[in-house]
């Protein structure tokens, strides 16, 4: 019975360092005594923190006793408990390795978290000698699909299917080469001295080289989501990682079936082979089954806003283990599933559940991933180990020498299809960033015990995966610097570069039709085209099916910075406002238009008038569906996100067009009387025919009202009533108009009152 | 011009170190060209204009205006010609070749210019050497112009929005009475420089025969 001392110490040191060793030992601790596997004897967490004691019985035996006032019973949620404890710590540990700057800039996450759960391995170890190990269920089943699903969603659809090319043949054929040039060389090792490797036979050594081979999406995320290295590069590795799962699989299944048998005859080479299609593309039909019906399902959520993410994670999930089923490739189902998905259901949601996704997503992936580091340390420390110094280092030398062969050979060959060539820099980071990880463990952890070499092959598994992890991992850095690799360019949305995309599109499709061959951009525009006409259709509610790419684009900006505004406070200011450019700078001067008082310009306020009647109208309604089930307004509790919302936007709008001119030809009839005549959900509508998604963008048959209306409006900083003094008569109409402009304008702090 | 229709391979090498293409890539555009003219020497916007692929393509016009357009023929001049023979044909195409391994920084540089440059006069019609908002908004209408139901004053705002963004990037602060002309090759140069146009703004010149399907290797 080994009592653990007091977590409870004095920190002479900096109170930081304390905090973590605290919590250490409160991991280790409970870590523990959860192991303690019917093992009742009280071992009494004396961590300070956590009141309770395991496995303490308070229940007294015989006699007749008083009503527990409190009682104890900790087997009863024990397990939940124990789970969400290691996560817990695990964050808590993530959280302090990000307040030791010195240390988190040389060192990557994942090496940190892999010492810890060396420590923790380490103590745990120590106390009690015995130690979870990195489940293989567990990890295929719960902690990888969320890593998977989180790249695979939010994968770089343009940089990868340019490169799609590349990237098979650098999954397929070098993870081949890998599997087989280390297996091989292996063989030939073992085959050579008198070590004891003589009994490694060649399907072992097969088998062994195929699991160590394979690119590990988790490391590679790990790693080179803080170099923040070019897209291109970065599309590459990680989608050789992803796509080089079919591969492994299928060797993993043939080498793993014809290691019991003994012999690979031809025949079964050419069944794997076929296997191989079978599994890709599989795995990739099972996924976009799952991709097409989770768009149609996001269709019809309009009103049930709330459970809209849950369709897209359970969708996914559900494809990723349909396809585990048939020993298909999961993971290329997750991300097929996922990179279908996406653009409709984005089309579909609400910008809520958007941002409720993407948090999702990214939140389980980074748990995942720091779970999957500690428990491979952890795991490293049970063992069983068997440490043979030739095979190990033949291992971690062939990986690399593999590696770099694999890149150069290939690069070779691939550069001469290829229109834009890898470059040396970049072989050299390809070669570079090839980083094993939790996957190979795992599969080295499904090996069967009656290999012998079980342990053996998971000691040198484990050596490489620490080797890339950590050497590779800890210097990619200070590389990437050194060589002057290109870096990713921040990505702010900008309106130029989006036109010009689209521009360039057409053009090089144009180019090509005029040149005669049916290139890239040939088979991308019919594809686009394909899905315009049919699939967007079906599986996108209302307008938004026929919305172009570049109105979504700008309407999406425009959201954005709205948002921003919204979040930042109103003394915040747009990036365009750090210049004093406003559309009058950019208007023909001298154009026959007349000059009216400066106002919010007519180009502006179209801006604000097809956007909220397309899109915004139904983003505004997501934006208030703060309510459980159902969309109605409570006009009270939205009213100050809404009037806040406006009051930025117009702030904004007031700001980009201070000195702003509208032409005075357009003098719009009040049609503008329709809107805001109900407090919070007609607010925008401009048509009589209100629904809030039939809405088609039809020109409003008297075209931005709300001009002729503001340009009366001097652009006067938040008084509610400036178009009070500036309307003074016709009662409706005006009414009318001065609910739009404080509608659109500035409502002030007594907006809610006169929206009544 | 005025070469007879088998062109000698002298001819070929000439056209080949002036545009950068190899020997079989002008081979191909050669016949590439016979086609699309009907075997006769030069093509007019008839001959482009029947290609049915193009059809489809919102910017259809643009892209046909600067075949015709003498500003993309490096050779100072302005104007547009009615028809175009095989060497000026070669020219507009030479804009989207790709950079090779062996082309160097300076090289790349002078690449992107070009293309910029061949993009900047297809948006600025009237050569006045800027591209003003009523350009700017006419581009934007003709990206737009093959979707439904989108108005004119939706193509407006962005493309108001758009020159509002190359203006604050530009020249950030401009006094309330200064009028920003338009977008000029420098600024058009900087809003672009994100894009890398050198390794975008390229399409495959194949070796081997355009008139079949199918890729082939290209070198460049």
């Amino acid at each position: 019975m080994a009592e653990l001392r007091p977590a409870r110490r004095s920190s002479t040191g900096p109170p930081l360092t304390g905090i973590i060793c605290v919590l250490l030992l409160v991991f280790v601790s409970v870590a523990s005594a959860s192991r303690d596997v019917g093992n009742n004897e009280t071992r009494r967490n004396a961590a300070g923190e956590t009141p309770e004691d395991s496995h303490h019985q308070t229940n007294s035996t015989a006699h007749k006793k008083a009503f527990p006032v409190l009682s104890l019973n900790y087997e009863h949620v024990r397990k939940p408990f124990e789970i969400a404890l290691w996560i817990l710590l695990a964050l808590l540990m993530k959280l302090g390795f990000h307040m030791m700057p010195r240390v988190s800039n040389v060192v990557p996450e994942s090496c940190l978290l892999i010492g810890v759960g060396l420590l923790v391995g380490g103590i745990i170890k120590f106390i009690q000698d015995e130690t979870p190990v990195l489940d293989t269920k567990l990890f295929f089943l719960y902690l990888l699909p969320p890593i998977i699903l989180d790249a695979g969603y939010f994968l770089p659809i343009r940089a990868f299917t340019e490169n799609m090319g590349t990237i098979l043949v650098f999954a397929v054929v070098g993870t081949l080469w890998n599997a087989f040039f280390i297996g091989g060389m292996i063989y030939g090792v073992c085959q050579i001295e008198g070590t004891q490797l003589a009994s490694v036979d060649l399907l072992s050594c097969l088998l062994f080289g195929t699991i160590v081979s394979a690119v590990d999406p988790v490391a590679v995320l790990a790693v080179f989501e803080e170099i923040h290295i070019n897209e291109l590069l970065y599309i590459l590795v990680f989608g050789e990682s992803l796509l080089n799962d079919a591969v492994t699989v299928v060797l993993y299944h043939l080498f793993e079936e014809f290691s019991h048998a003994g012999t690979v005859t031809v025949a079964d080479g050419f069944l794997g082979v076929i296997c191989f299609f079978v599994v890709s593309l599989g795995g990739i039909l099972v996924g976009a089954i799952y991709g097409l019906l989770g768009a149609f399902t996001s269709r019809f959520t309009s009103h049930t806003r709330v459970i809209e993410p849950l369709f897209v994670f359970l969708y996914s999930y559900m494809a990723y283990l349909s396809a585990e089923v048939f020993h298909l490739s999961g993971i290329m189902s997750l991300i097929a599933c996922g990179v279908i998905m996406r653009p409709y259901v984005e089309a579909n949601v609400s910008h809520k559940s958007y941002t409720t996704i993407k948090y999702f997503l990214k939140m389980w992936s980074s748990v995942s991933e720091t779970l999957i580091f500690i428990f491979l340390g952890v795991s490293t420390v049970a063992g069983p180990h068997a440490w043979n110094w030739t095979f190990v280092i033949v291992t971690v030398v062939l990986c690399l020498v593999s590696r770099v062969l694999g890149v150069i050979g290939l690069t070779y060959i691939i550069n001469k299809f290829r229109i834009v060539k890898l470059t040396k820099k970049d072989q050299f980071i390809l070669a570079y960033g090839g980083l094993r990880g939790a996957i190979a463990f795992s599969l080295g952890f499904l090996l069967t015990d009656e290999m012998q070499m079980k342990s053996m092959f998971l000691t040198a598994i484990i050596t490489v995966i620490f080797f890339t992890v950590i050497v590779q991992g800890m210097t990619i850095r200070p590389l990437v610097e050194l060589l002057a690799v290109k870096k990713k360019k921040d990505g702010k949305g900008s309106i130029n570069e989006e036109i010009h995309t689209q521009f360039l599109d057409h053009l090089l499709t144009g180019i090509e039709d005029i040149c005669g061959h049916y290139g890239h951009h040939h088979w991308k525009d019919k594809l686009s085209r394909f899905n315009k006409t049919y699939v967007k259709r079906w599986l996108i509610a209302g307008e938004r099916s026929t919305e172009p790419q570049l109105i979504s684009f700008y309407n999406k900006m425009e959201m954005k910075q709205a948002i921003m505004l919204v979040e930042s406070g109103s003394s915040a200011k747009l990036p365009t406002l750090l210049s004093s450019v406003s559309m009058q700078n950019i208007q023909p001067r001298g154009s026959a238009r007349g000059r009216a008082i400066p106002s919010i310009s007519k180009s502006r306020e179209q801006e604000i008038r097809k956007i909220l009647r397309g899109n915004l109208q139904n983003t505004r309604q997501r934006l208030r569906s703060y309510s459980r089930h159902d969309l109605f307004i409570d006009p009270f509790e939205d009213n100050v996100s809404e009037v806040r919302f406006r009051q930025q936007r117009v702030e904004m709008e007031r700001r980009m067009s201070h000195y702003l001119t509208v032409p005075a030809n357009r003098q719009e009839t009040p049609a503008v009387r329709k809107v805001c005549f109900e407090p919070e959900h007609r607010v925008y509508t401009y048509d009589d025919s209100e629904s809030p998604r039939g809405q088609a963008a039809q020109p409003c048959p008297s075209p931005p009202d709300a001009v002729g209306l503001l340009s009366q409006s001097p652009p006067r900083p938040k008084q509610s009533s400036k178009l009070g003094a500036k309307v003074p008569d016709q009662e409706q109409e005006e009414q009318d108009q001065l609910k739009l402009s404080r509608c659109l304008s500035d409502p002030g702090p007594n907006k809610e009152e006169d929206l009544s | 011009m005025g070469a007879s229709q088998t062109r000698p391979e002298h001819k070929y090498q000439d056209l080949a170190d002036k545009t950068g293409f190899s020997l079989e890539q002008i081979k191909n555009l050669s016949k590439r060209f016979q086609q699309l003219s009907g075997n006769e020497e030069t093509i007019s916007r008839d001959n482009l204009e029947s290609i049915p692929a193009l059809a489809n393509n919102p910017i259809r016009n643009e892209i046909i205006g600067a075949f015709f357009d003498k500003r993309n023929q490096h050779q100072d001049a302005v104007g547009s010609c009615q028809e175009i023979g095989f060497e000026q044909f070669l020219m507009v195409m030479s804009h989207f070749r790709p950079p090779t391994l062996k082309t160097t920084v300076e090289e790349k540089e002078a690449m992107r210019k070009e293309k910029l440059r061949f993009l900047f006069n297809m948006h600025d019609t009237d050569n006045d050497g800027t591209i003003t908002l009523a350009e700017y908004r006419k581009v934007v209408e003709e990206l737009l112009s093959k979707s439904d139901a989108i108005t004119k004053e939706t193509a407006e705002a962005i493309a108001d929005a758009a020159m509002l963004e190359v203006a604050s990037i530009n020249v950030p602060h401009m006094g309330p009475d200064d009028f920003y002309e338009g977008i000029t090759f420098e600024h058009f140069e900087e809003i672009l420089k994100g894009l890398e146009m050198e390794t975008r703004m390229h399409i495959r010149f194949l070796d081997v025969d355009t008139a079949k399907m199918g890729c082939g290797k290209s070198t460049s």
